[in-house]
């Protein structure tokens, strides 16, 4: 049996989406600058996928920019926002649980001189609230503060944040990194007091190398691509048609039955926790997303067990990539203050749609079984 | 492109007597194989040298960079080829020929003109005397010592005339394939490629065997031997890797001996697998890329208890050198950048806090005995079930 339980790091695409894109390779591949009717096409896929969106967090269609992905969008929304509000302030505000792709931008921003804040969580993962209203203040131009935490599923109250931080300083930006959010929960960022979102096409069953940033009507922003100055300047480059109308196909699919989607992902998530936690020294790290489950097999190595779960057809991720040439441990498992052999030992399972219990049953049989052979052959002491 | 050829030198096939003629041919061979996916290229012996001909359009940094790989090089000399023999020519492409190949044109010099066509109506003197006077009145920062020269500018007069004064280093060494055959045991690290690259440069083929152990270690890491043995092979000519699973020998070991004694034993047990493929494949010898010291299993005592269980030459090119001269090299022939991705080796999986320095040979064998019974079939059935994957460079 296969089980692909590393739907965090990527989906597999919807068949509709595949025959979508294939087809604008094949038929409509005009370019959408270009003046003739192949361009009048192409930007037509580019206006529909705009409005799905846009459709689903309620804002408007030109409050939608297309970009490379996920990190594209949090490299806009953090370099962008940074560098066009300096006169505003100095300071930028963010948790010790970031994506790389936000935590490598605040690092950048701090290098230029900027002033970056880093807020711890507590032991679930959840950003502390208190410690965050407390950092904003005057000299704050942004906040930025993942929906889903991607390691470990945590959810943080945006909805609070959001208030808070505009109750304190009314000009600082709020951008949310939603890239394991969206597409698993209704999010509608200006009910949220978000000004920029960031959304990636891959984690929710669409192609590879799109995403979005949601940037809200009237918020500041420098771009950080130029060139031919497509989408109204903010994203030059020519727009990846294909991706773009595969994302909003993909969109559009996913909310179609959002609910009955999560619900079958909460109950595998449910069962697996159940299955794996009767099991002596493993524990769960998971926060309450109903996609992703967090697990340490205390005793065998994290990266050991993902090969012994692939060699049986079940594919997981690694919380933490440990080696013996270069200890990479993950900073969110090290900012929720994990134990060290449960640092080493954790594994990340994270659902789609497509997950059945017959794979969570399976997965929970192949555990009980390899888990005490592995456990046998550790280093020693 | 204003070479049309290419002189190679070779300097120790030159010293190889009545053999000399195989290890030439073998040259040409290896010199073939690299430039055919480059253009058309003649190849032919003349003299003690290899003269390469383009016969179509053909990349000049390509083609050097191939031939710098051509273990037995010594020097690669571009060479400018003109039909028109006669002294006019001759002058005016030498002129341009110093204009193209040297930035500055200020050093000491010398012509040494060869003449094969003895009809030519001036001698070799005085061609080299007049070009001399050309080239100072056209370079007038250029001076001529005709004792130590820093640049001595060829000019050959045959059919056609060829002219070169630059050479470029080769990889020196010996043509591969005029030396028999290794068995390389690779393992992902920064010393093993080094150790195979040095074996194949005295002219051994080399065939790899690369220890994998799943789940401890991943596929990523044996891709990463894969990539090694491919870069590699860029000088060495195409390199077949064995893929041995390990894993049921390293859990039996662990099982049954002490641990601090598990990387000695487990390297043991390698370098006789390794030489039962190498006695499989032809293989003459075995080489590692052990240096004295500089691990626990690579003290002198380790590396005394290890090789006893040799029958062939284990061949251990490293065994002098620095970590730091190892690294030179590896970065010199491009598998340092790939030798340091993180992943596991089955060498480093289990391995003890504070496993022995100084083994004892007849301590070791006991712990050994304890395997007897269990670990011969596992050794046989490693060796059969061992999965070959071709290497080539890119």
């Amino acid at each position: 049996m296969e089980a692909y339980f590393d739907n965090a790091a990527t989906t597999v695409v919807f068949p509709e989406v595949r025959e979508l894109v294939m087809e604008l390779m094949e038929k409509d591949y005009g370019n959408p600058s270009s003046l003739h009717m192949k361009g009048v096409d192409a930007g037509s896929y580019i206006r529909n996928a705009k409005e799905i969106i846009a459709r689903e967090l309620k804002c408007e269609p030109k409050e939608i920019i297309f970009t490379s992905g996920g990190t594209e969008s949090n490299n806009m929304a953090l370099i962008g926002a940074a560098l066009a509000n300096r006169r505003a302030g100095n300071k930028i505000i963010t948790t010790a649980v970031e994506h790389a792709s936000v935590a490598s931008c605040t690092r950048f921003l701090a290098d230029m001189g900027f002033e970056v804040v880093t807020i711890g969580t507590d032991s679930r993962g959840v950003v502390d609230k208190q410690e965050l209203y407390d950092a904003v203040d005057e000299n704050t131009i942004l906040v930025s503060v993942m929906y889903v935490n991607n390691e470990i599923g945590s959810i943080m109250p945006i909805e609070e944040i959001g208030r808070m931080i505009k109750e304190k300083n009314s000009r600082t930006l709020f951008h949310v990194d939603a890239i394991q959010a969206f597409g698993k929960f209704r999010i509608y960022p200006k009910r949220l007091n978000i000004d920029m979102m960031s959304i990636s096409g891959h984690k929710l069953h669409g192609p590879k190398g799109v995403g979005v940033l949601f940037i809200k009507n009237g918020t500041k922003l420098k771009p950080i691509i130029y060139g031919g100055g497509q989408q109204g300047g903010m994203r030059s480059g020519t727009e990846n048609v294909p991706g773009i109308a595969g994302l909003g196909m993909a969109v559009d699919m996913v909310y179609r039955n959002l609910d009955e989607r999560i619900s079958h992902m909460k109950q595998l998530k449910d069962r697996l926790t159940q299955g794996l936690t009767e099991i002596e020294n493993v524990y769960c790290n998971s926060g309450d997303a109903p996609h992703i489950a967090s697990f340490s097999f205390v005793g065998v190595r994290s990266e050991v067990m993902l090969h012994a779960l692939e060699e049986r057809g079940i594919y997981v991720s690694a919380g933490s990539a440990c080696s013996s040439n270069k200890q990479s441990v993950s900073s969110v498992l090290t900012a929720i203050n994990l134990p060290k052999e449960r640092l080493e030992s954790t594994l990340r399972f994270s659902f789609s749609g497509y997950n059945t219990e017959e794979q969570v049953d399976y997965t929970i049989e192949v555990i009980k079984e390899i888990l005490p052979v592995l456990r046998r052959y550790v280093r020693k002491k | 492109m204003q070479y049309k050829a290419f002189m190679i030198k070779y300097a120790e096939i030159g010293t190889k007597g009545k053999n000399r003629y195989i290890f030439e041919d073998i040259l040409c061979k290896n010199i073939n194989r690299k430039l055919k996916s480059l253009g058309e290229f003649h190849i032919r012996k003349e003299q003690g040298r290899i003269f390469v001909e383009a016969r179509s359009d053909y990349d000049y940094e390509d083609t050097i960079a191939a031939l710098t790989k051509v273990f037995g090089i010594v020097g690669i000399c571009p060479v400018i080829v003109e039909e028109d023999t006669s002294f006019e020519t001759i002058r005016d492409r030498v002129i341009e020929y110093v204009d193209n190949a040297y930035d500055r044109k200020n050093f000491t010099f010398k012509v040494n003109t060869r003449r094969n066509d003895k009809t030519y109506p001036m001698t070799s003197m005085e061609v080299n005397a007049e070009l001399g006077h050309y080239l100072l009145e056209a370079y007038d920062k250029l001076s001529v010592d005709v004792h130590t020269p820093q640049e001595i500018i060829n000019v050959e007069i045959r059919k056609v005339v060829y002219i070169y004064s630059i050479t470029i280093p080769g990889p020196g060494g010996l043509p591969v394939g005029t030396n028999g055959k290794a068995m390389a045991l690779l393992s992902g690290g920064i010393d093993s490629p080094v150790a195979a690259y040095m074996i194949a440069k005295r002219g051994v083929e080399i065939e790899a065997v690369y220890f994998h152990a799943p789940p401890f270690t991943s596929e990523r890491a044996k891709q990463k031997v894969v990539d090694l043995a491919c870069i590699v092979a860029d000088y060495a000519g195409a390199i077949r890797l064995h893929v041995v699973n390990f894993a049921d020998i390293q859990m039996a070991i662990y099982d049954n001996c002490p641990h601090e004694e598990l990387t000695i034993i487990m390297k043991r047990y390698m370098i006789k697998i390794a030489e039962e493929l190498a006695k499989r494949n032809d293989c003459q010898c075995t080489v590692t890329g052990e240096s004295i010291g500089q691990v626990s299993s690579q003290t002198v005592h380790s590396l005394y208890v290890i090789n006893e269980v040799s029958t062939m030459p284990v061949f251990r090119p490293c065994i002098g050198m620095d970590k730091q001269e190892i690294v030179d090299i590896s970065e010199k022939i491009g598998t340092y950048e790939t030798s340091i991705q993180p992943y596991e080796d089955c060498c480093t999986t289990f391995v003890a806090k504070h496993p022995v320095t100084k083994p004892i040979l007849s301590a070791i064998e006991k712990s050994e005995s304890k395997l007897a019974g269990i670990i011969e079939p596992m050794v046989e059935k490693a060796v059969d079930t061992v999965e070959t994957i071709m290497c080539r460079n890119k």
